[in-house]
Order: C-alpha cells, then structure tokens, then sequence
C-alpha cells in the first residue's frame, strides 16, 4: 500500500491527520508522508494547546456563546483588514461542527488552563496540548488503515498539465516515486529553513530562534511555488514574538515565551530602552516585541525587573539572571555597566506617583520626561534582588504560502490543479494575512485539513 | 535524602510550571502549577501524589531526543522511591527498599521454614482445622507483633513524612476524600476518564486502574476476613475452621480471588510498560512485591481447597509465610506507597477544603 495509495498527504500535523482520516473514512487509501521522525512527528502541532472555536451555546469545555461575528471582528482586529472573508468566515462557521468531530476522533479536552482564563469563552485546551491531540488522531488513523512512512520527505511534485503525476520523496536515503490520484499538501510553512528565512529577511534572521518544530523547512512550498502554483502571502512576514533569549534554537515551544515585560524595562545590548514597554496589556503586546528585538543590535535585549515584580507574571523555563545591585547583575548579563545604570536611574527618575498600580489592567502608572516613556505599570526598579531575563526574536510562522479556494484546492494562474490540494499553514496565508489569533491555526487547519481529505477523496474515489 | 534526585525533578517541575498543558491529567499539575518555587518538600508531595499514569510524559513535546528530555513520571518515581528510603523507620531500615527483591526473597523462605519447622515440631495437643498444625496461642505470638511492629514503623515513616512536607492540621473529611480518590482510582482515570498510558505507549486504557482496584478490594476483604475472625473467636468463642456461609469465608474467598486476579494482572502489566518511565531500580522490588501478594491470595485459596488433606502440612506453613513476610516487609516494600499516597491525597483534600 505504500506504493500505490490513492492519496498522499505530506506532513504529519493536525491539518495532515484531519485530511488523511477523513479521506480514509471515506474508503480511500491513504499514505501520510511526515519528515520528522516519530518522537518528533507533528510538526507545530505539537506545540498548540487549543482550538478556536464559534459557538451558539455552551459546548463540550466552552462556556456562554461565541458569534461568528465576533469571532470575525475578533480576527480582523489581529489581521488589521488583511483577511480574506469568505475563507475566514467558512474557517469560523465550521469550527463548530469540528469540535464534536475532534472529540469523536479521540482529542479530549479540558478546562481553560491556570492563567489563560481569558480564553475559556472561546479557546478550547486540547488535554495534553497538541502533542496529545496529535496522538489520538495517529490512533484513530491507525484504525482506518492510513499507512504513515515517518523521515519520509518529500523532494518534488512533478506538475503536468494542472496535474500533480509523481511524488518524489527520500526515506534512509533511498529516493522512491510514486503516483496517487490525490495529493494533499500539509507541511507547514519554511520558517525552520534559517537560509531562507535570512535571505527573506536579511543577515539579522540568522539570529533568530524558531520557537517550533526543526523540520518545517518549506521544500514542497518552494517546489511549489517554483512551478508557478498560485502563492498567497510575502516571505518577508513572519510571526514572531520576544522569547527568552536562552531558548534552544528550534522547538522551545511555550515554555520559553516571557510574560515579564510589561513589569520590566527593556534595554539593548548598549543599555538603552527603545520602546514603552508599558505600551497595552501583554497578550495584546507579545507579537509586536519579536518584531522589535528583532531592530535592535544583534538582534537580543534585555528585561530588567526588580523584587516586588517577580511574581506578578508566569513562570518560564528558565530562572532569571539575579543580583544584588544593578551593576552586578549588568555584568553577568555582560552589559556596559555604566549605560544601564545611567538608564536605570534615569527610568526611576522619571517615576512618578506609583500609588494606583494594577497589574492586571492599563493603570496608567507612567513615566513623565523621558523617550520613549512606559505608559503604564511605569514603578522605579529599586528593590533587590534585581532579576534579568535576555529577550530574542522567537519566529512561530511564516505567512508564504499555497493560495486555495474554498475547497481547499490550489491553483495555477486562475486553473485550478485537478488532484492537489493545501490545509494548515501551508495554506493560512490565504486567510492570515498579518497578525495572529490565539487558537485559529488549529481552526484552519482541521477545517481545511477536513475538506481536503473530502475533495481528495471525492477525486479518487 | 539525594539532592540530586530533588534537583533533576525540580528542573522538570519548573518546565512544566512554565507550559501546563497537562493540567487536566492528575492531581499532581493542579498542585505543581500553584507554587513559584519548589522547597524539597514539595516536590516530595508532588512525587507521592503521582501514580505513574504516564499520560503526561506521552502528552510531552520536551521528552527525549528534545534537549529539555522531561520525564517526569521517571523523575517523581525516583523522588518517591528514595523518600520512602529516607522516612523509614528504624532509620537503617531503609535501606532494604535498595534491595526489595531479593530481601524479599529470603525473608519469604526463612520464614517458611520457621513455620514449617515450628508445625513439623511443636505440634498441638489438640486442635482443629489449622489449629491442628500450628496452635492459635503459637499464631498470635507470631503473628501480633510481626502485625504491629510494622504498622508502628510505618506510623513514625509518615508522621516524619507529614512533617517534611509541609502538611499542617487534617480534618476526617480530608481522609474520606483521600480515601475516595483511592477507592476511585481517581488518578488513573487521565482527567477525561479515558483511563492511563501504561501498557501499549500513548493508548488510554483502564487495565491497570482495574487491576490496583482488584487488587486493593481483594486486599482489603482479605484483610477484613481476618478482622472477622478475631472478632468472632474473641467476642463470640466462635473458633476457626469457619464454615462456607460465615463471615471470614464470605469475605475472604472473593477477596482471595480478586486480590490472585488483581496482582496478576498488575505483573503482567508491569511487563509491558516501559520501565524508563519509573524508577528502573524499583522495578525487581515492585515486581517481587506484586508476585508476593498473588502468593498470599494464591496459597490461601489453595490452603481453602485443600482442606481436609494431608497438603495442608505443607501448604499452611507456606501461606502463613507469604502473609508474615508481607506483614513484616510492609514498611520496607511496595506496600509502603499506599500510606504515603494516602498522605499525599490528605494534603490535597485538606489544600483544597482550605481554599474551597
């Protein structure tokens, strides 16, 4: 069966196994081709935690009700405009009918996590995270016979005449092709290609840490693309937050985002603040600080809070750099001594009436007289032990992708390709196209990742 | 205790703190993800309150080859193992945990053979039943302080234990709801009832939460036929051998067989799960304490059908062997966890009492 499938679907995340499970369950024979190896299998997937979802009523872990037009405006807000709005209104509407489909095909969920109760109207947490979402579909994969060759990566997809005819991939070395009526591409976006990334974005991208997987390296997207499948989206747009500068260079997932900067002040390596770190609360802040860490020198900054801060945000992977003066904890951060103390007092100086501090909300404890100001939760960093974090451009996506319609077919010009067709970030582009929204990667991806399998399986069938 | 072993779950600890996506699995991220740092104490509590359901290492994006190689269940097992070593009592004691198995082994055989050789010799005047072989006075020299003696141990084990880990004043409602969870096997139904991962990777199944439970009702009827039975031979004058339909056998039999099918299948299982996910050194005394209850269960049911034979010379010694050596093992043994695991569950009853 691994020779001669009737579908082939390349990559091994949520939209892959949404695709190859609902093309399976209608009688098609179906091979997963996933690069990763099988502890890594998943792709992002592995690191999502929840599932955006509308809904008119309570539903499995969601309470009250979430409208499609707000969950609309809730995503316009994120993509400033730059949505298109037949897909995104399809993505939206079918969300609710995923969520009794998920449970049915093994994800369980569970309550909104400790300090992510914002989201437990709209969010639903997968128990487990992605990883254990990713699980039970290999699971129930399983059970419909879907085959899935693991380090199997695809190098080429011969396009003939608005067909795909061969599928070339690698496995132990050893090149094989292969021709199945269908072929539904799931493999994310090129964000773990650093040269790609580099010549996208220039040398800076060199410094960058991918907070995902190793393995989304864009082969079949540039393959793609090179033979003139229609593309959505600019490969010089990623999604990127501050992480903490520590973090391993690939696949730090969650654990290594830093929600102290709101608390903070932030310097460069020369030791000066460039930007109100005060600016809004942090969930509507993060995306903005990779773009920003990324303008600075060597692309890496530095947090600096002091004792009575230290718990007012959540915990991360690593421990602060802590000292007892400013200056010792400049030196273990190996920063010019002289400068930060100087921003240091500086900041203090301009602190003013610290009284009406509220962490959770805009306080509008600012500072008066200095550039750039910080807006809000502005307190002098005087209390030791004084805590450092270094903060690094931590890239989740990128937005290059496969345009599709709304049955998830890619296209060449305005011919649609008979038997090829795109789900998850490979394709989010076409809806994303700047900003993010908690949740609705997975939304698109088992939403489109489910009416691939359909129309891959309608083809071959 | 080792600090290594501290530190190295510590580490796991404050990594999970920083993701929570297992928080719906167990008891043990509710209670992980409320504290900031973690004395030694707590991550103590923690690694009694884990049942090894395993589902968080499956669950895992950060287990080996990934270069944060979380095993938590591994970890907490180790923590676990090595406090039971360190709240022993008598304090060199512990270190029979070290070597469960084979101490075990020899404890089993050495008392055998003094049964054995106590029925061949000092045999009663008169008697019926088992009293025929060994005397009911002989029984309870024997078997009273070998009952006591542990149990005293093990009261000291965990009162140093409460002391350790921080645990402040209990309330009965606290034991009953700890006591509920047990009976339930709360923590192996993986949050969503689907059960745990233990036998076949990331598969739920309820195979083991099952098992502990046919074991730990087969346990405790064995337990209380005994109770029974003294009951009726000091409050009534009613003496062993008991007759089918009274209460020794009515709770005993069934308790026999579901504690033989219980640990059965429990060492069966045991056999198929991955042993890097416990503590690989505790795995030959797991065993040996498993295949030990199921010889408990096994001879006393054989000792029942045999009845009125001539077998009943050997196999009388051999059972009350396996039940003194279980008895006398039961600080030193698997059998420990259970008070230890009932401590942890008080905690968090009385945590959330507290905070309700």
């Amino acid at each position: 069966m691994a020779d001669n499938p009737d579908i082939v679907v390349i990559g091994g995340g949520n939209a892959s196994l949404c695709a190859a499970i609902t093309a399976a369950e209608q009688g098609a024979r179906v091979l997963i081709l996933e690069a990763a190896p099988k502890a890594y299998r998943g792709g992002n997937s592995r690191h999502t935690r929840n599932f955006r979802c509308m809904h008119a009523g309570p539903l499995g872990p969601l309470v009250d009700s979430y409208s499609e037009e707000e969950y609309f405006d809730d995503l316009l807000k994120v993509t400033g405009g730059k949505t298109d709005e037949h897909l995104a209104r399809l993505a939206i509407r079918t969300s609710e009918e995923c969520l009794p489909w998920m449970e049915a095909h093994g994800v369980r969920f569970q309550p909104s996590l400790s300090g992510t109760l914002s989201l437990a109207r709209t969010n639903a947490f997968f128990l487990g995270g992605g990883k254990g979402l990713v699980n039970a579909y290999y699971r129930t994969a399983d059970s419909l016979g879907v085959v899935v060759e693991y380090e199997a990566e695809v190098t080429h997809l011969e396009l003939e005449q608005d067909e795909i005819v061969w599928v070339d991939y690698l496995k132990n070395g050893v090149s094989y092709r292969i021709s199945p009526k269908s072929v539904v591409v799931a493999s994310g976006g090129f964000q773990a290609d650093v040269d790609w990334l580099a010549r996208a974005w220039g040398p800076a991208a060199e410094n960058f840490l991918i907070r995902g997987t190793p393995y989304n390296r864009g082969v079949v997207l540039a393959d793609l693309l090179d033979q003139d499948v229609e593309q959505v989206g600019d490969q010089t747009q990623c999604h990127a937050v501050a992480i903490d500068g520590r973090a391993p260079k690939f696949d730090g997932g969650i654990v290594t985002r830093l929600d102290c900067v709101p608390f903070s002040i932030v310097l460069n390596k020369n030791g000066e603040r460039f930007y109100d770190e005060g600016e809004d609360v942090w969930p509507k802040r993060y995306a903005i600080w990779g773009r920003l860490v990324a303008d600075q020198p060597d692309q890496v900054a530095y947090a600096i809070i002091d004792a009575k801060s230290l718990n007012l945000f959540m915990p991360s992977v690593f421990p602060p750099i802590k000292a007892d003066t400013i200056e010792d904890l400049a030196t273990e951060m190996d920063l010019p001594v002289s400068a930060v103390r100087a921003t240091v007092d500086g900041f203090n100086a301009a602190c003013g009436d610290t009284s009406g501090f509220q962490p959770t909300e805009l306080d509008g404890v600012a500072t008066g007289g200095i550039v750039p100001a910080k807006t809000n939760w502005a307190r002098p960093i005087t209390e030791p032990p004084f805590y450092g974090y270094s903060l690094r451009t931590g890239v989740t996506f990128t937005y290059l992708g496969l345009r599709v319609d709304e049955n998830a077919q890619c296209a060449i010009g305005n011919r649609p390709i008979g038997n090829l067709w795109a789900a998850g970030e490979t394709m989010a582009g076409s809806i994303l196209g700047q900003g993010y929204l908690a949740g609705f990667g997975v939304t698109i991806g088992t939403v489109f990742g489910r009416i691939a399998g359909r129309e891959a399986a309608k083809h071959a069938n | 205790m080792p600090t290594d072993l501290i530190m190295e779950a510590r580490r796991q600890a404050e990594i999970c703190n920083a993701c929570r996506y297992c928080e719906g699995y167990c008891s043990v991220f509710p209670a992980l993800h409320r504290e900031r740092a973690f004395a030694d104490g707590d991550i103590t509590h923690l690694a009694n309150l884990c049942h090894n359901c395993r589902g968080c290492y499956y669950a895992c994006q950060y287990t080996a080859p990934h270069e944060f190689d979380l095993n938590l269940p591994k970890a907490l097992a180790e923590v676990r193992q090595e406090s039971w070593k360190t709240h022993a009592w008598p304090a060199g004691f512990g270190q029979l945990f070290e070597r469960a198995g084979s101490v075990l082994a020899l404890v089993l055989v050495v008392a055998t053979a003094c049964l054995f050789a106590l029925a061949q010799n000092i045999n009663p005047a008169s008697g019926e039943g088992f009293y025929a072989y060994i005397s009911h006075g002989l029984m309870i020299v024997i078997f009273a302080p070998a009952f006591l003696l542990p149990l005293a141990a093990i009261g000291v084990s965990i009162k140093s234990y409460w002391r350790n880990t921080g645990g402040g004043t209990v309330q009965l409602s606290d034991v009953l709801a700890a006591a509920r969870s047990a009976g339930r096997m709360k923590n192996l139904e993986g949050g969503h009832g689907d059960g745990c991962n233990f036998e076949e990777e990331d598969r739920f199944s309820h195979a083991r939460r099952y098992a502990h439970q046919a074991t730990l009702y087969g346990f405790l009827l064995c337990f209380a036929s005994t109770s029974s039975g003294t009951v009726l031979h000091y409050g009534f004058g009613l003496e062993a051998p008991y007759a089918l339909f009274s209460l020794p056998k009515l709770l005993g039999i069934p308790g026999g067989i579901l504690l033989c099918l219980g640990t059965g299948a429990l060492a069966y299982l045991k056999t198929k799960a991955n042993p890097i996910l416990g503590a690989p050194k505790a795995w030959g005394g797991e065993m040996a304490f498993v295949l030990l209850l199921f010889a408990v269960s096994a001879t006393g049911l054989l000792l029942y059908a045999a009845t009125g034979t001539a077998a009943v010379s050997a196999l009388l010694p051999l059972h009350l062997g396996t039940v003194l050596t279980f008895f006398l093992l039961a600080p030193f043994s698997k059998m420990a966890h259970g008070f230890y695991r009932m401590a942890a569950l008080t905690k968090e009853a009385a945590h959330e009492r507290e905070n309700a």
